[in-house]
């Protein structure tokens, strides 16, 4: 299988501690969630995929997204977007900034961007919030920011750090069907963590427990 | 490039003391090819044990050194137990950054003008004490160096607080507290017992770096210190300045000495440590809950305000000195004011105001410069600060300025650089590196590096992350620590005049030349331009987050 991300004989270990290992591979539009208890190293492996593994720990095995290595390139040049329990806005820029932030280099032009982002925004149901500080948004708006900083950015694949665990269960519902809607739709393969059962059963796919 | 950072840094900082030390030495020990002396010997120690001053000048030092240490330290931990929490503790913290920021020549001098025979207590205490003219007392300059003291106390508070901040939230005083004064102990007691153990290691540097600085400090002495003989710290520098160019081998000897004297200061300090520890350990082991503190708890926070107090009364009286008409011994306010020693002086000032700027800037450049890289490579290598570490950093606060300054100023004489602005810069960097990585490395330490994470999955390089999101968010704290280089950059007496070879006029050394002298209209108005020039960064590093991230409420409260 070409298509996807696969993880071939992954080793995640801290000194000569092996902290886990993991053969599997997740074809596009699909899920795959890796469930655990806290500190079985499942932010551990999602660090290991986007190539932000803290100094100290040793990778083995071998990272392929859409049939290319990506296991030795620096984290910008490997396209995995990557979504955190909490929203990660940048408390320095507007909302408009933190999607032009994302949003792809390919896109020129000031009017071409401004408009990119505009209708990024009345997809996610926020049009005018261009210009708002991003502390002013809900729980709700700004995952919908994060989700869609994400998906400017134009990834290959989609981490998902439980990113749902911080919202109340009316909201975690609507934002978890958003999220995989999205991925679905652009054929994105899901890597999703999460110690949460009823996101597991939400996601659909397979389950692997560390 | 970025993983000799460390490395660069530390040459930067160490190497001028290592190599100061080492151009001490030799003079010390008789060599001075300069002088045509080669044939190493012990005459400069001779000749120093010669000066009939010498025991009183060494105890001098260690006197006033270890007492302010002791009372400031002592006044920090007991204003802590007593008050931590409390709604009278938020306000000491908020006079804090405006206390720190007053350099130390300037806080003399107000309070000199504050405690003279004809300074503003005696003056408010005349009419009840019926004098008509000041009153005969030596109280400035006073030979047990009281008024040194006091002086560096004034000060020092400030910083022993601003350190024991910084380390308390990690020890939760305020669940130790609880539970102690839950088993029935008072509040002061349940501090010492508790919290003060645990804090005591992390404030230990800071600690010997008020010790060694009190004892050898040499701009506060030359203001409120003795004078016959003075401390062995200004003697030195009395030699070092002398045109009889024989007794720099004797000033090399004494700051040799300082600097055992500061060795063996710190050694009886430890041993104090020890004496404290085994008292504390007996007293926990009796159990008794000392619950009556409000006796305690009420002179701590009087001392705490007065200390306070006495800055900013003294800043109060520079102002009013400077601004003074005529203004006779017992009258409290002069006959009229007026901004003639402004004019008059104000034109005066703007040389020594630019040099000082000229110093300050490219000093605070190039410090801000290596501690950003030090902390980005800290951050993108994993390496891990040792304790190792924070011992250097905290060395050149902790060997004494006079005891490598004086052969460094040799070193610099023999390469040609001395007495130009970029020596003076070079020997500014040494002092200011250490507090800006001090006042920088936890917030930048404490930043959520997901964001890092997230900006590099979203496509930004390791350069791109620390420009476009972590500087940004950082802003408050690197113009916080840069207002701190400012300050001690300003500040800075010794190393200005040393390595300007007395040619580079800044305000600080203006202004403490003016010490000898009794214009005090002009010391109001060249202190108050010193303070000016300090005060200011920590303005704009205050004002320029607010303007900048006006509308950014994640950013408003750094």
């Amino acid at each position: 299988m070409a298509e996807g991300l696969r993880l071939e004989d992954v080793r995640i270990s801290f000194g000569r501690r092996l902290l886990l290992a993991l053969d599997a591979a997740v074809a596009p539009g699909e899920v795959l969630t890796v469930m655990g208890p806290s500190g079985s190293g499942k932010s551990t492996l999602l660090a290991a995929i986007t190539g932000t593994l803290a100094p100290g720990f040793t990778l083995e095995g071998r990272i392929l997204l859409d049939g290319h290595d990506i296991t030795a390139l620096p984290p910008e040049a490997r396209r995995t977007g990557i979504l955190f329990q909490d929203e990660l806005l940048f408390p320095h820029l507007s909302v408009g900034g933190n999607l032009a932030f994302g949003l792809s280099p390919q896109i020129r032009g000031r009017a071409a961007r401004r408009a990119r982002i505009d209708a990024a925004l009345q997809e996610i149901g926020l049009a005018g919030f261009a210009a708002r500080d991003p502390a002013t948004l809900s729980g709700g708006q700004k995952a919908r920011v994060a989700l869609m900083r994400m998906l400017l950015a134009e990834p290959r694949a989609l981490l998902l750090d439980e990113p749902f665990s911080r919202l109340d269960t009316a909201l975690r519902g609507q934002i978890r069907a958003l999220v995989f809607g999205r991925a679905k739709a652009q054929g994105l393969p899901v890597l999703l963590v999460t110690h949460d059962q009823a996101d597991a059963d939400a996601a659909g796919g397979a389950v692997v427990r560390l | 490039m970025l993983r000799l950072a460390p490395a660069l840094t530390l040459l930067v900082m160490l190497g001028p003391v290592a190599a100061g030390l080492a151009g001490t030495l030799l003079p010390a020990f008789g060599v001075m090819p300069a002088l045509g002396r080669i044939e190493p010997g012990l005459m400069p120690f001779r000749d120093l044990m010669a000066w009939p001053g010498l025991p009183r000048a060494m105890a001098l030092s260690a006197g006033t050194g270890l007492a302010a240490t002791a009372l400031a330290l002592g006044l920090t931990v007991l204003i802590c137990a007593g008050w931590q929490g409390t709604r009278a503790f938020r306000w000491l913290e908020r006079a804090l950054s405006p206390l720190l920021s007053v350099p130390h020549a300037a806080a003399a001098f107000g309070l000199a003008f504050l405690i003279a025979p004809s300074g503003w207590i005696a003056r408010a205490i005349a009419p009840l004490a019926g004098w008509q003219r000041p009153p005969d007392l030596l109280i400035l300059q006073d030979p047990l160096g009281l008024s040194l003291i006091a002086g560096l106390v004034v000060k020092e508070v400030p910083f022993l607080l601003l350190m024991t901040l910084a380390a308390l939230p990690a020890l939760r005083p305020g669940q130790s507290l609880a539970t102690a004064r839950s088993l029935g102990y008072g509040r002061s007691t349940g501090w010492l017992l508790t919290v003060f153990p645990r804090l005591y290691p992390q404030i230990r540097l800071p600690v010997y770096a008020v010790l060694a600085f009190s004892m050898s400090v040499v701009d506060v002495a030359l203001i409120l210190g003795p004078n016959t003989p003075p401390t062995l710290s200004v003697q030195v520098l009395r030699w070092m300045n002398d045109p009889d160019l024989a007794l720099r081998l004797r000033a090399a000897a004494g700051a040799l000495l300082q600097l055992a004297l500061t060795v063996a200061a710190l050694g009886l300090w430890r041993l104090g440590e020890a004496v404290v520890a085994w008292l504390g350990r007996r007293r926990i082991a009796s159990g008794a809950r000392g619950k009556r503190d409000g006796a305690l708890r009420g002179v701590s926070l009087l001392l705490g305000a007065l200390s306070a107090a006495a800055v900013f009364l003294g800043l109060a009286a520079l102002a009013v000195w400077s601004l003074a008409g005529f203004w006779g011994f017992p009258a409290l306010l002069p006959d009229a004011l007026t901004l003639k020693s402004w004019m008059r002086q104000g034109g005066m000032l703007i040389a020594p105001a630019t040099e000082t700027l000229r110093i300050a800037l490219p000093a605070v450049t190039i410090a801000l410069v290596l501690v950003l890289a030090c902390l980005e490579a800290e951050q993108r290598h994993g390496l891990r600060p040792t304790q190792r570490a924070l011992w250097l950093l905290y060395l050149p606060l902790i060997v004494p300025q006079i005891a490598f300054l004086p052969g460094l100023q040799i070193l610099a004489l023999v390469g040609g650089i001395d007495g130009t602005r970029a020596a003076v810069i070079a020997a500014h960097v040494i002092f200011v590196l250490p507090y800006l990585f001090l006042s920088l490395s936890d917030p930048y330490r404490a930043w959520d590096t997901r964001h890092a994470a997230v900006a590099r999955a979203l496509g930004a390089s390791p350069g791109g992350v620390f420009w476009r999101v972590r500087l940004p968010m950082l802003l408050r704290p690197v113009l916080t620590a840069v207002a701190v280089g400012c300050a001690v950059s300003v500040g800075q007496f010794l190393p200005t005049l040393l390595l300007g070879g007395g040619r580079v006029p800044t305000l600080t050394t203006e202004a403490v030349a003016l010490a000898s002298g009794g214009a005090r209209r002009v010391i109001g108005v060249t202190a108050l331009a010193q303070t000016a020039a300090a005060f200011l960064p920590f303005a704009l590093a205050l004002l320029l987050p607010a303007l900048i991230w006006r509308n950014r409420r994640g950013l408003r409260h750094g």
